[in-house]
């Protein structure tokens, strides 16, 4: 979505592509799973030809990365069969697998923080010298070309953990796309790259495809997926619903097979009229902040009953920016101040005391996976709910009022929070702040992750908090977010705030050409 | 609920059941094995003398496994439990009047301000650790490393290689004291293991130390206050480990150099063979009074059967690196049923 006017459109492939093969590389024959009582999958026949891009979607929980799990060899446990080049195969672990020349790249990052950007790419198969020590030298560069073929410059001697999000998802795709897997699944594998990004990723992508790799692509950008994909599978609610070649689709009519409805009422902004309105009252300023790393002299203005949006690339400062307003980064230079106090916080729980909440972008960050989704929705109000002792009664209705008002399913408030799906889990990590309503929200790519109908969702909501006067700052790389909600904007690059658009009308393109 | 749930796939469903519960029936089942193996090897050990007998060995360990039952929660640890329980109970007598012939400059002060200002010392010292570990940020594996090392000291310095025999009266009677044949020590480590129970079970205090275990960067940017929680549970270990030594030297009788020894090592293997995860957020004290009573169990029915003393010592050894094993494989377990 956030790239179409970067996209080269080559788009539809012929189904002669494949020419010769006529076997699919892969073939998923009635295949059903269930976790406990929820059904995931029910009877899906699915298959991936040799030397296609095969795009998969589908709504939050439909079943996508449940299938790609099974392929993955993940979830071993399943009804139906599979057969690899039309021989069955049962895979007992991710390494099976790994050893049918299948790879994944799941939507959860799964990087090792503690290790160099090298060591993560070549995770468990270092290249060796003829003495069987690890071959440092030829690991550091190989890594460096293959990470340079997405288009990066980054030391691979660098902690992965140091880089921003965005980087990461890069190495750890590299990390598959290079391994040699002849079927490569990528689920989600560009909700935290920017523009330019994703355009080398396609470049790259696409080049493995003419070599004869197969990739299925998961990704709730229907425009990504129906520029890249050769074919496109949709899901809904644990059944396939149609596999058909991407030129025969069109982005309404792929939405009306994901929600089994027409799409009249989707519209995620590819422009916005702005309307600033300089005389609410100013809740959360800051100025010339800088935290002595990414930050230079921004400047922000929070005001009550707006929202705020601030664009960037990836890696241009949003992230600390936020981080800075919640307090877990410290104020190296400049003042913040909330209702014309200045202040200084000293955690994040003073943050929070002071009425800020924040929905960071990685949802591992925020949610606490083995516990149940009570406990994750009332982590952050607690104190106003007990003094002392815990009413667990009332924590359970909290969590299903918002369950209702979000749509989160499975409904259910004590099943463990790490057996949603990845959408779902964001809403959750939305919902722990909406009982009690912050003076200033701070929601760092809201949408990233989830499917049309809870961007819509996620969307409606905000737009209602903003209306009770919750002052809300939107940081987000993704355009349309910023579009469709911000009543003004800042584009930030480089840790700098180089523009910002109070009135007037503006689209995605005035956005990129200022970042 | 998952159990009742999973009617129509019951393989999965008792599966998961099992994976989730792991860390909480391997304990259990290891307990019951033990006392069939002893009860069948040794005739006394069911007789109520030895069961009363097991249950006062591990009071002392008990009241310290209580305080590191937090620390774990949380996913710290301390390494300073035992020299604590020893510095404390040696700064108890050096606050009371000792017998001419023990060779101790003491400062003698009534027995209610003696027990107030050492345990006032222990709580001291729990927030010196509280302190690095938060304000510093020096890991608590090192911190308490040190803390240990100073405990030490401070031992080594009061006593200068002698023995305290005299204690106030009120703790003599806790350490040492019997009603209805029932040793006081037991009474005190249950009340505190039920205390620390329904704090952490029915608590926002209990709440925090569960979610800043299971998963520290959600729980900062949740607005938890952290640091504070993690200050907390440092200082309650410390109070505990001092109430232990409190007791502890009462119940042997002595203060002196080295008197804990032992202690160190079966506390926090009685929390960790109990089934509190090692990187926090899972268990409690249920586990911990499993974890007790297997360590008790074993020790004694090995003394019981007369076993080779060397012996002893490594399958103490074994048992803690099974229970280890079996720690890290039920969260592995866990974390891989929850899978996203
Ligand atoms: N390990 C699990 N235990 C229990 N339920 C699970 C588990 N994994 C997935 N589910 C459930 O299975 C259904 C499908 O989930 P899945 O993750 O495949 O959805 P998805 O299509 O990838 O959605 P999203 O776009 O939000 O990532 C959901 O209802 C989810 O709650
Ligand atoms: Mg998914």
């Amino acid at each position: 979505m956030n790239t179409s006017s970067v996209r080269l459109t080559e788009g539809a492939k012929a189904p002669s592509v494949s020419g010769s093969d006529t076997m699919p590389i892969l073939e998923m024959r009635h295949v059903s799973k269930s976790f406990g009582g929820v059904k995931a999958l029910r009877d899906v026949d699915f298959s991936i030809l040799h030397g296609e891009i095969h795009g998969l979607v589908g709504e939050n929980g439909a079943g996508k990365s449940t299938m790609m799990k099974i392929i993955a060899g993940v979830h071993a446990g399943f009804e139906g069969e599979m057969l690899v080049s039309g021989q069955p195969v049962h895979f007992r672990s991710a390494r099976d697998a790994l050893a049918a020349g299948i790879g994944m790249v799941h939507q959860e990052l799964s990087v090792i923080p503690d290790l160099s950007v090298a060591e993560n790419v070549f995770l468990g198969h270092q290249p060796v010298t003829s003495t069987g020590v690890i071959d440092w030298r030829r690991m550091n560069d190989m890594a460096r070309e293959q990470i340079a073929s997405l288009g990066l410059n980054i030391d691979p001697t660098t902690r992965m953990g140091s880089l921003p999000v965005g980087l990461q998802q890069l190495v750890e795709l590299s990390r598959v796309l290079f391994s040699g897997a002849k079927l490569i699944i990528l689920d989600e594998p560009t909700s935290a790259l920017s523009p330019p990004e994703i355009e080398r990723l396609f470049t790259v992508l696409r080049r493995l495809r003419d070599d004869g790799r197969s990739i299925v692509f998961i990704s709730h950008f229907l425009d990504d997926v129906l520029a890249i994909a050769d074919r496109v599978t949709v899901f809904r609610n644990g059944e396939k619903v149609i596999t058909e070649h991407a030129a025969k689709l069109t982005k309404d009519s792929v939405i009306s097979h994901m929600i089994g409805r027409g799409s009249a009422n989707m519209h995620m902004g590819e422009s916005a009229d702005l309307a600033a309105d300089d005389s609410k009252p100013i809740v959360l300023s800051v100025q010339q902040a800088s935290d002595g790393v990414m930050l230079h002299d921004v400047s922000l203005t929070l005001r009550k009953g707006e929202i705020s949006g601030v664009y960037g690339f990836m890696g241009c400062g949003l992230i600390e920016l936020a981080r800075t307003l919640f307090g877990k980064n410290a104020l190296k230079s400049g003042t913040l101040m909330i209702d014309g106090q200045s202040i200084r916080f000293a955690s994040t729980s003073a943050a929070r005391q002071a009425g800020i909440a924040y929905v960071p972008e990685n949802r591992k960050m925020m949610l606490f996976r083995t516990e149940p989704v009570f406990k994750n929705v009332s982590i952050a109000i607690l104190d106003r709910i007990h003094s002392i002792l815990l009413k667990t009664g009332r924590e359970r209705e909290i969590s299903e009022t918002h369950i209702k008002d979000l749509q989160i399913r499975p409904p259910r408030t004590d099943i463990a929070l790490g057996n949603l799906s990845g959408g779902n889990q964001q809403k959750v990590a939305l919902a722990k702040w909406l009982t009690h309503l912050p003076q200033v929200l701070i929601l760092s790519e809201p949408t990233r992750g989830m499917d049309v109908g809870a961007k819509e969702d996620v969307i409606r909501i905000v737009k209602a908090l903003r209306d009770r006067g919750v002052a809300i700052v939107v940081l987000s790389t993704e355009p349309e977010t910023i579009l469709t909600l911000a009543d003004r904007v800042t584009v930030m690059k480089k840790g700098m705030v180089v523009k910002e658009f109070t009135t007037g009308h503006i689209d995605k393109s005035d956005l990129l050409a200022a970042a | 609920m998952t159990l009742a749930d999973s009617t129509k796939s019951p393989k999965s469903g008792l599966k998961q059941f099992l994976s989730d519960q792991m860390r909480n029936i391997a304990p259990i089942f290891t307990l019951i094995i033990l006392v069939l193996f002893f009860a069948v090897q040794s005739p006394v050990f069911f007789s109520v003398d030895n069961l009363l007998n097991i249950l006062s060995n591990a009071s002392i360990t008990g009241i310290i496994a209580v305080g590191l039952t937090f620390v774990i929660l949380t996913g710290e640890i301390d390494l300073s439990v035992a020299a604590l329980a020893n510095a404390i109970g040696i700064t108890m007598a050096f606050f009371t009047i000792q017998p001419d012939y023990v060779n101790i400059a003491t400062i003698p002060l009534p027995g209610v301000i003696c027990i107030i200002l050492t345990i006032a010392s222990a709580v001291a010292l729990g927030a010196v650790t509280a302190f690095g570990v938060t304000k510093i940020g020096i890991p608590s594996f090192i911190m308490t490393l040190a803390m240990m090392q100073i405990a030490n000291g401070v031992s080594a310095l009061l006593v200068r290689g002698q023995i305290a025999y005299i204690f106030p009266d009120f703790i003599t009677l806790l350490g040492a004291g019997k009603i209805f044949g029932l040793r006081w020590s037991i009474i005190v480590c249950s009340l505190l293991l039920l205390f620390a129970h329904l704090v952490l079970t029915y608590t926002r205090f209990g709440r925090y130390v569960f979610m800043v275990g299971g998963n520290r960067e959600a729980a900062e940017y949740s607005g938890v206050n952290v640091k504070m929680i993690i200050g907390a549970v440092m200082v309650i270990s410390a109070a505990c480990s001092g109430l232990a030594g409190m007791l502890g030297v009462a119940y042997f009788g002595s203060a002196q150099q080295n008197g804990f020894d032992d202690f160190l090592l079966t506390a926090i293997s009685a929390v960790v063979v109990g089934g509190t995860s090692l990187f926090g957020g899972r268990g409690g004290i249920g586990n911990t009074i499993i974890g007790l009573l297997v360590l008790g169990v074993l020790n004694n029915g090995l003394d019981l059967i007369q076993i080779d003393s060397f012996l002893k010592i490594l399958i103490r050894g074994l048992i803690l690196l099974a229970a280890l094993v079996i720690n890290v494989y039920a969260q592995k377990l866990k974390e891989g049923t929850a899978e996203g």
